[in-house]
């Protein structure tokens, strides 16, 4: 059962990771998204408008943080840029366990 | 009529013994110690047959027969060749050559005159 | 109360204090105690320079006269940061695989290394950002004045091109200083870095202190605020403080091009970067750092408004309000802080500049000049750092005179947009070039060109106002009168503010020029392989999925093969490949076998590192990393160090075929010599014994008559019979000594007595043939100690052979005797005609007789037993060649002989 196991937990975290490039990619479209909203809310005053800019601003500055600190902690199994370096492996497109499972 | 035989051959002591035997027997012998000069002398005097020993000093007793088959004068002159060198390729590279009799030092005195009475008769 | 005085010496001693800094940062640098120099905090701070002195003061002016729009400035960055991973990661990457050195070196070397774009690239960036030079220089003299109005007392108003020019000097000699120690930009600034983040600190905490006054202080908390909001809003006139969707839109937009495209940015953000940890850290932090600089800026404006005096410079307020209220203390921070925007933007501004004037400007043009001389590289280091250091000393002065020259006014204030407009031209080019491999260095210079040159016609020129370039005429009615050419009307767009108008008529036109003639044009394989590096920096070590590799690639491979193999055989190869696949033409699939095929064929051709950083660099197997480039080095060194090992091989096999083929010339000639030696020793033995059988014949069928021929006959065999017992002794004698069996015994003796023995006992034969013998006795008189009877035997061998070999008409024999290196020499020198030199070597070997005259009564082994006694007596004999006749050493250590050899 132990053998199971690891590989099924390795498995969620690169899933876990990829989610979390996700996350990162779409961080600026909400981002656009919650800087044009007050172009929409006419009516709000320039205080109530500097309030939600400052509340949303701060949003997402927690969110970009939690995301950088995820993709931080959870490396890239499949190339970690500070190692490559110093152990450069050659692709080998001949070698297909060296491929990490396809993107879905 | 006197046979004579010509020995081309180095050794003294053994110009010497062949000489005598051949003398008591009977043949006009004459003698040659040097490779070199060797075919000119037999040509000089063609004898009637001739003894020639394989080392000799300046040539060997083979070139010299290769020589003398190649001259009219000589083509079959009776040839007993000795040698102290008892090997069978010696012996096939004479014969190639067209030597008449063969033998091997040291040799019968009783041989020598009876091969050479058999290749010159009467 | 606060003196000028005071000022300048606070000024001076902050600016020592940050001299200080960026020297520690130096020193700890150089000792590798440099991690917190790297930290993530650094690198946050070190953007902070995107703020300046116009952001400093000028956002709360900003806000007191257009209400939140100012934020806009802070969004698009914090935009560009919390979407790092799109863009900032690729960017960050690329510059480090690449080692870009400026945002020009950037272009560069997307479009192959271009020159040409780097120089445009240059150009814009310094017409773009002298005026924001400027700019601060006016902020920080604009601040003293504010200090000089108020307090006429004991103030002399200051002259203020003579602030400016004293600013601006020593920001020269502190960028010089620190900014060109060392000629690799990629070799980070880690002092100016350091002092930057310091600055970027006192800058935030300035403002920060002053709004918390303005808010708690003055303001009456956050709701006293909101009120006061609500009406600065109602005193403005018009829509002044309304959100407009256009200018929100383009300014975010415009603020979010600038931080990626302004030269002090790009610098700060890829250039001194030196790892993936510090963007994602950065990500957070800066729009962090963004949102507390923002955050006080409507309190302060709103308060400015309510509580100074009407007609005060709103983008002073932040000097103004504690000045107001004789805060001292807090007017100084603020001072301080907007010292320090202003002064870090010119420093980082004119490192970047100058990095890109001096490599793309000056040093081309210097190499042309001096081409003959460049390949002295120390020269042109030294000659690159003077040029950086007149670069900064040139963007300075630059942008002295241009504040100068501007006289200060207004033009001034409008000029950040401008600039940032006029930068933001690069963006379309960068973003491009990163993520799309179709654009070409022509589309990149197209879309440059005509988006600086729409930017100079629709910004920057009619900036300077009706006074300048542009006559009123022609802006109000276009050029030559043509309506749709009105520079703040293109094409008849009418109704957009003239920034936003300006940017989406030069971002457009840009893009499009860009896209259309990239579409149009067809790059050089130097692009193409740079413009795939470009592209998938990202997928560096990620092998391709599903095992094939993008189809577009196998032409790249094609060009890149043509060029390392030959038109031919990689076309015939591809061709081949193609036909292997069912496929017609030239470019088969990338599989993964073709792949592996087609990098070892190139390894036979460049090396197996090369080829793999080719095919690497063309399959999205990404950027030449330093470890390819070393790999490649390493293999190029291994080659070298091959061919040498090979020539030297090479050498030794020569030798060693030089040697077999002597050592097998002798085997076979000492093959040829034994089958000869059994011919010889079957003749040395039959000669005699064919004597004596003959003789004995004879005397038994009764002898010679002759009493006198009969005792010869008798002394025939006996003679004959001696003969073959010698021959038998001396085989012997030879057996014995080459099994090492022999006793030696040594004696004392003088040389000369040895020798006379030999000559005596070689008497009879060197009467008989007549040979004389020439000694000089005198230096025979040495004593050796050795087996002195066997020595004598050598001697007797080498008379006798020159009695019986010597074939002079008079023979003569000269024994000379010598010493050298503690070894007696004996020389035996005949004057016969020598022995030639194809038999030298043989001659000591048995059965050697060089003639077949078995006269001499030898059977050749006389000198072979010669060698074999003189290597027991410790000594050798040797042919001397080159001397009148056949000579013989013999060599005989003195003193010494070896002790009992036998076993």
């Amino acid at each position: 059962m132990r053998f199971r196991r690891e590989p099924l937990f390795l498995a969620r975290q690169s899933y876990r990771r990829r989610r979390l490039e996700d996350a990162a990619r779409l961080l600026p479209i909400l981002g656009v998204f919650l800087f044009l909203l007050p172009l929409l809310a006419t009516g709000a005053g320039t205080a109530g408008q500097g309030m939600y800019l400052f509340a949303a601003w701060f949003g997402l500055i927690v969110a970009t943080a939690m995301i950088s600190r995820g993709l931080n902690r959870w490396p890239d199994m499949s190339h970690d840029p500070d190692e490559e370096a110093s152990s450069h492996t050659p692709a080998k497109p001949s070698d297909p366990t060296s491929q990490d499972e396809g993107r879905d | 009529m006197t046979k004579r035989v010509l020995v081309i051959e180095d050794e003294p002591n053994i110009v010497e013994a062949i000489s005598f035997i051949l003398s008591r027997d009977g043949w006009a012998v004459a003698t040659h110690s040097d490779g070199e000069t060797a075919v000119q002398a037999v040509l000089d005097a063609v004898p009637d047959a001739l003894i020639l020993d394989v080392m000799l000093p300046g040539r060997s007793g083979y070139d010299i027969l290769h020589d003398l088959r190649a001259h009219d004068l000589t083509r079959r002159l009776p040839v007993l060749m000795l040698t102290a060198r008892g090997q069978r390729t010696d012996r096939e590279q004479a014969e190639r050559l067209g030597v008449n009799r063969f033998m091997t030092k040291p040799f019968s005195n009783a041989e020598v005159v009876d091969t050479l009475n058999e290749l010159v008769p009467g | 109360m606060l003196s000028f005085n005071t000022l300048v010496a606070v000024c001076l001693l902050y600016v020592i204090f940050l001299f200080l800094v960026a020297f520690g940062a130096d020193r700890s640098a150089a000792r590798n105690k440099s991690r917190f120099l790297n930290s993530p905090l650094i690198y946050t701070l070190s953007l902070s320079v995107y703020c300046t002195a116009w952001t400093f003061y000028g956002a709360v002016g900003y806000a007191a006269r257009s209400g939140l729009e100012f934020v806009t400035i802070y969004l698009g960055p914090t935009l560009v940061m919390i979407g790092w991973w799109w863009f900032l990661r690729k960017l960050v990457r690329v510059g480090r695989a690449q080692r870009v050195t400026s945002i020009a070196d950037l272009l560069s070397s997307r479009y192959g290394k271009s020159n040409f774009l780097g120089v445009i690239v240059t150009v814009i960036a310094v017409v773009g950002t002298t005026p924001y030079i400027a700019l601060q220089l006016q902020s920080v003299t604009l601040a003293f004045s504010v200090f000089a109005r108020d307090r006429s007392a004991g103030w002399n108003a200051p002259d203020l091109d003579a602030t400016a020019l004293w600013v601006a000097g020593g920001l020269a000699l502190f960028t010089i200083l620190f900014g060109t120690r060392n000629l690799d930009v990629n070799e980070r600034h880690h002092g100016v870095v350091t002092a930057i983040a310091v600055e970027a600190v006192v800058k935030l905490v300035a403002l920060l202190a002053v709004g918390v006054f303005v808010v708690w202080g003055v303001g009456g908390g956050p709701a006293g605020i909101a009120d006061a909001i609500d009406e600065a809003m109602r005193n403005t006139p018009g829509e002044a403080w309304a959100i407009t969707g256009g200018r929100w839109v383009g300014l975010t937009f415009l603020s979010a091009a600038a931080f990626l495209t302004l030269p002090r940015m790009f610098h700060v953000l890829v250039v001194e970067n030196i790892g993936e940890r510090q963007l994602a850290v950065a990500s957070w932090a800066f729009p962090t750092y963004l949102f507390l600089m923002s955050l006080f800026v409507v309190p302060i404006a709103v308060v400015g408004l309510g509580t100074l005096p009407a007609g005060e410079n709103p983008d002073l307020f932040v000097l103004t309000i504690p000045l107001h209220f004789d805060r001292d203390g807090l007017a100084m921070l603020s001072f301080l802080g907007g010292f320090s925007s202003a002064t870090s933007m010119v420093i980082v501004a004119s490192i970047a500049l100058a990095t890109m004037v001096s490599n793309h400007i000056i040093m081309p043009i210097w190499l042309s000049i001096r081409s003959e001389e460049a390949s002295v590289s120390g020269d042109v280091r030294q000659v690159l750092l003077l040029a950086r250091r007149l670069s900064i000393i040139g963007v300075l002065v630059l942008g002295y005179l241009y504040f100068q020259m501007s006289g200060g006014g207004t033009a001034l204030a409008a000029i950040g947009m401008i600039s940032f407009t006029g930068v933001a031209q690069v963006l379309p080019a960068m973003a491009g070039g990163l993520f799309w491999r179709g654009a070409s260095r022509n589309g990149a210079a197209a879309g440059l060109i005509l988006g600086f040159t729409v930017w100079a016609y629709t910004l920057f020129l009619p900036s300077f106002g009706e006074a300048g370039v542009m006559s009123a005429t022609l802006l109000a009615e276009g050029p030559l009168g043509i309506a749709w050419l009105k520079p703040q009307a293109l094409f008849g767009v009418t109704g957009l503010d003239p920034v936003v108008h300006a940017v989406f008529w030069s971002m457009i036109l840009n893009s499009f020029a860009f896209v259309g003639v990239s579409l149009m044009s067809f790059p050089g394989p130097l692009e193409r392989l740079q413009g795939a590096q470009f592209v998938n920096v990202l997928d560096q070590t990620r092998p391709a999925q599903g095992g094939s590799f993008p189809a577009a690639a196998a032409e790249d491979l094609l060009v890149m093969a043509q060029r390392t193999m030959g038109a031919d055989a990689a076309q015939a190869l591809f061709q081949t490949q193609a036909s292997a696949q069912g496929k017609e033409g030239y470019l088969p699939d990338t599989t993964p076998d073709f792949i592996a095929l087609l990098e070892r064929e190139l390894s036979g051709s460049v090396g197996a590192a090369t080829a793999h950083a080719m095919i690497a660099q063309i399959m999205g197997g990404a950027t030449v990393s330093v470890d390819d480039l070393m790999a490649v080095a390493d293999e190029t060194q291994q080659m070298l160090v091959y061919s040498s090992q090979l020539e030297e091989k090479q050498k030794e096999l020569t030798t060693t075929a030089r040697q077999l083929s002597t050592a097998n010339d002798k085997l076979t000639q000492l093959s040829i010599q034994k089958d000869g030696f059994l011919s010889q020793i079957s003749h040395e033995l039959r000669t005699p014994m064919t004597s004596i059988r003959a003789f004995s014949e004879i005397l038994r069928d009764g002898g010679a008559k002759d009493a006198e021929a009969a005792g010869r006959h008798a002394s025939i065999i006996h003679d004959e019979a001696v003969r073959l017992t010698r021959l038998l002794d001396d085989l012997l004698d030879l057996s014995v000594l080459e099994n090492g069996q022999v006793q030696l015994n040594p004696q004392r003796e003088v040389l000369s007595k040895v020798l006379d023995r030999a000559v005596a006992a070689t008497q009879s034969l060197i009467a008989s043939q007549d040979l004389r013998i020439h000694r000089d006795q005198g230096r025979e008189q040495v004593i050796i100690t050795t087996d002195t009877d066997r020595l004598a035997q050598v001697f007797i061998n080498l008379i006798a052979n020159a009695a019986k070999y010597g074939d002079a008409k008079f023979k003569r024999l000269t024994i000379q005797v010598g010493e050298r290196d503690g070894a007696l020499r004996i020389d035996f020198v005949d004057n016969g005609s020598g022995i030639p030199t194809e038999s030298q070597v043989m001659i000591f070997e048995k059965f050697s007789r060089l003639t077949d005259n078995a006269a001499a009564g030898g059977a050749g082994l006389g000198l072979a037993i010669c060698r074999e006694v003189m290597d027991r007596l410790g000594g050798s004999i040797t042919y001397l060649p080159g001397q009148s006749g056949a000579a013989f050493r013999v060599t005989l250590p003195l003193e010494k002989i070896p002790h009992h050899v036998a076993n």
